[in-house]
């Protein structure tokens, strides 16, 4: 059974997938909350440099040197972006797009000029192939691990110790870094430890997915479940759990249309994000676009008050406060008369009167229309529109 | 070197990358400007579902359907992240980071699907990521021209607009300038930026040819006129020796080596610019440390002489020193060049004493009232 599992390349490729899925999503979540989120982007591309310079002067190309040396690069990273922001001469987003590219391009060309002795080419550092991870593996307790997954499996075990362990301090270093700076829990410190982290990650996770397709894993599930709640612990939860979706589905669509796994796997987290931006219930754009119009609804139907309350016992009241005069006074087409009169009826706010003969059948205010209407033009209301 | 010159390839590269500078350093001055570097980078990495489509539909590696396709998918990427950044809670540079990976995976899914397809032909495509400059053609030139003409013809066109929408855009509303549709032009201007670029730099690399050169031509402009031209300037000449360089050595790709120069720009410009630059800064503060020293000084001698009731007091070097320590004798060199105090002997001792000159114990009163100007 057990052997089963290591044997079936399918399983090992889903376990990899998956691992850099949640062991991503674990930190995406706290750099997102913390705006810090094309950081990652940064250190994606620059631990190039790094893996190739710890290459060159070590030989592994892989295994515990290859991921100290990211955490290195990662600190580095963002330790110059920071060093150029604060000589006030460019802005952090130059600062951030200065800095990555040229670490990205000396790489490269260090990859380049030792493309006959290197066996790596720029191609499968940025897109990965998950689909060759068990070629190289390990004997683990008996059984043959494909390298790659051991790595992520350990590097998200840490991943997960960290956040389990620095719960309380990530969380005020993400929400309230001045207070965690007053309390003495050193935010800075904590924050370097998460990117440090998310370097280690992105070099476990390059010979699956590539540095790019890393940033997917990152930010995407994290920002997709910012989207849905509102709760640290629910947005991590359902953030690993679109992750995890985003795996398999990749995988069996990929699979079915022979394309690329990793990148799949990284469109489905795409999916998942596009669907939550358009029906979270709170957040999403349809939710927000109903709630928009029910708030101009509710501001037409206050206006229809104030209308009627204006006129109300004048002379002109026979043919302002009619169902015509909302269209051809207050200029409103047919369908916002409509709502805004059903709105105000249903409130209780307005009530049609029995026309009498030749007269247009009359709009009138109830007793809490009226009380309504006078608390809106009280003159601290009007003082303060008038400001 | 002149064998270099003289190649054809070489010069249709070199071409290139003087149009090519054209075009990024023009608009990449505006991105920089307005904060908006990193949606450089995000729009590059988008353009790669756009290249594989224009691949797909074209069946084959033209270079008008690549670059129709770059455009269009790096303009959706661009109105997506404004979409996102208006329309939630998300914080802008997550919009940006979700944008661009999503859409560079997609490009990526495409790719895949392509060289699956097609083979060998497709393995072309992926020198889009980090550009094949010596496989740009004659016809691409003409391609890249045009997309240049254009687009300094539009920025000479709404010069005026641009420049009110990037340093001011609330005082651009208030004048009842379209600024929403400014903005959008300028947007839609970097993702032809970089476009312009993809044959020669690649996606991944476009962004620091849009944003280097901004940023060094940043620190020595003091008009958004001068910031423009500079930048055209530093990014034609990043782009022209980037290309000698690595048309001269074996194995080094063209856009990562482009992108060095364009870095080394703008490590320069940090260091030396007058001014902003950090060693005009060092020295003009080393410079006010000086003189506040020597007022310090002069002040010293200027108590002593109030405490002696004697205006031409000479003050002893020793007495000076207890109080400046070994500061006390370049200041005193300093006010002697200013004529504020000199040298006098005082015999019977032998060592050098000093003596406020008229002008001296006017400064001396005016730095008392804290009326005197810096120098």
């Amino acid at each position: 059974m057990i052997d089963a599992f290591f044997a079936s390349i399918p399983a090992m490729i889903l376990t990899t997938g998956l691992l850099v899925g949640l062991s991503g999503a674990l930190l995406g979540t706290f750099l997102v909350l913390r705006g810090a989120a094309m950081l990652t982007d940064a250190i994606s591309h620059a631990i190039v440099l790094g893996i190739i310079t710890v290459w060159l002067l070590t030989g592994h190309l892989s295994g515990p040197v290859q991921l100290i040396g990211a955490a290195v690069t990662g600190v580095v990273t963002v330790a110059l972006t920071h060093l150029l922001q604060r000589t006030q001469l460019v802005r952090m987003d130059t600062a951030i797009g200065l800095v990555f590219p040229a670490m990205f391009a000396l790489g490269v060309l260090l990859i380049n000029l030792n493309a006959r002795n290197v066996h790596l080419d720029v191609d499968s550092v940025l897109l990965g192939e998950i689909a060759f991870v068990w070629i190289d593996t390990v004997p683990v307790l008996g059984h043959p691990v494909p390298v790659a997954t051991l790595a992520l499996a350990v590097v998200f075990a840490a991943n997960l110790g960290f956040v389990a362990l620095f719960w309380k301090e990530l969380k005020l270093a993400v929400f309230d870094p001045a207070l965690a700076t007053a309390l003495g829990f050193a935010p800075g410190l904590v924050f370097y430890a998460l990117l440090s982290l998310t370097s280690i990650t992105a070099v476990a996770s390059f010979e699956a997915v590539g540095a790019i397709l890393f940033i997917a894993f990152v930010i995407v599930p994290p920002a997709t479940a910012f989207l849905l709640t509102r709760h640290l612990t629910t947005m991590l939860g359902l953030a690993m759990a679109i992750a995890g979706f985003a795996c398999i589905t990749g995988y069996v669509l990929a699979m079915l249309w022979d394309v690329n796994i990793g990148a799949m796997m990284a469109v489905m987290t795409g999916a998942a994000f596009v669907t939550a931006l358009t029906f979270s219930p709170r957040d999403g754009l349809i939710a927000r676009g109903r709630a928009r119009a029910a708030e101009a609804q509710g501001i037409d139907s206050l206006t229809l008050v104030i209308h009627l309350a204006t006129h109300e016992d004048t002379p002109k009241a026979a043919q302002e406060n009619t169902r015509t005069a909302l269209t051809r006074h207050l200029g409103w087409d047919e369908a916002r008369a409509r709502a805004a009169l059903r709105r105000a009826l249903d409130a209780g706010l307005v009530a049609r009167a029995t026309p009498r003969q030749d007269d247009a059948p009359q709009l009138l205010l109830t007793p809490e229309g009226r009380a309504r209407a006078a608390t809106l033009m009280a003159p601290r209301v009007r003082a303060a529109v008038a400001k | 070197m002149l064998d270099l010159l003289a190649s054809y390839t070489v010069q249709t590269v070199l071409m290139g990358a003087v149009l090519l500078g054209l075009i990024s350093g023009a608009l990449g001055a505006f991105a920089v400007l307005r904060g908006q570097s990193l949606l450089g980078d995000t729009v590059s990495h988008a353009a790669l579902p756009g290249i594989a489509l224009g691949f797909l539909v074209a069946g084959g590696r033209d270079l008008g359907a690549v670059l129709i396709g770059a455009t269009l998918s790096g303009g959706l990427a661009a109105l997506s992240v404004m979409l996102i950044t208006m329309r939630t809670r998300l914080k802008p540079d997550a919009a940006l980071g979700v944008v661009l990976s999503v859409f560079f995976a997609l490009g990526v899914v495409l790719l895949s699907h392509v060289q699956g397809r097609s083979g060998a032909a497709g393995a072309g495509l992926s020198t889009f990521l980090f550009g094949q400059a010596a496989a740009t053609l004659r016809s691409d030139l003409w391609m890249m021209g045009g997309l240049a003409g254009f687009a300094l013809g539009l920025i000479a066109l709404i010069w005026k607009e641009a420049k009110l929408v990037s340093f001011d855009p609330d005082y651009a509303r208030a004048l009842g300038l379209p600024v929403a549709r400014v903005q959008a032009v300028l947007t839609v201007m970097v993702a032809l930026a970089i476009v312009a670029g993809l044959q020669m730099v690649g996606v991944i690399l476009m962004v620091a040819l849009l944003i280097a050169p901004a940023a060094a031509a940043r620190q020595w402009a003091r008009s958004l006129a001068g910031m423009v031209g500079l930048s055209m300037g530093f990014a034609v000449a990043a782009g022209v020796i980037g290309a000698l360089i690595s048309a001269s050595a074996r194995g080094l790709a063209t856009g990562p080596v482009i992108v060095l120069v364009a870095t080394a720009f703008v490590l320069i410009s940090l260091a030396f610019a007058p001014e902003r630059g950090l060693l005009a800064r060092a020295l003009a503060r080393r410079a006010r440390t000086r003189s506040l020293r020597a007022d310090q000084v002069l002040g010293t001698i200027h108590a002593l002489a109030r405490s002696h009731d004697d205006p031409a007091y000479k003050a002893e070097l020793g007495m000076l020193r207890t109080r400046h320590r070994a500061a006390a004798r370049p200041a005193l060199q300093r006010l002697t060049a200013r004529g504020l105090v000199r040298e006098v002997a005082h015999p019977p001792e032998t060592t050098p004493h000093w003596q406020m000159t008229p002008e001296g114990r006017a400064r001396a009163a005016m730095l008392e009232q804290g009326t005197a100007r810096d120098d």
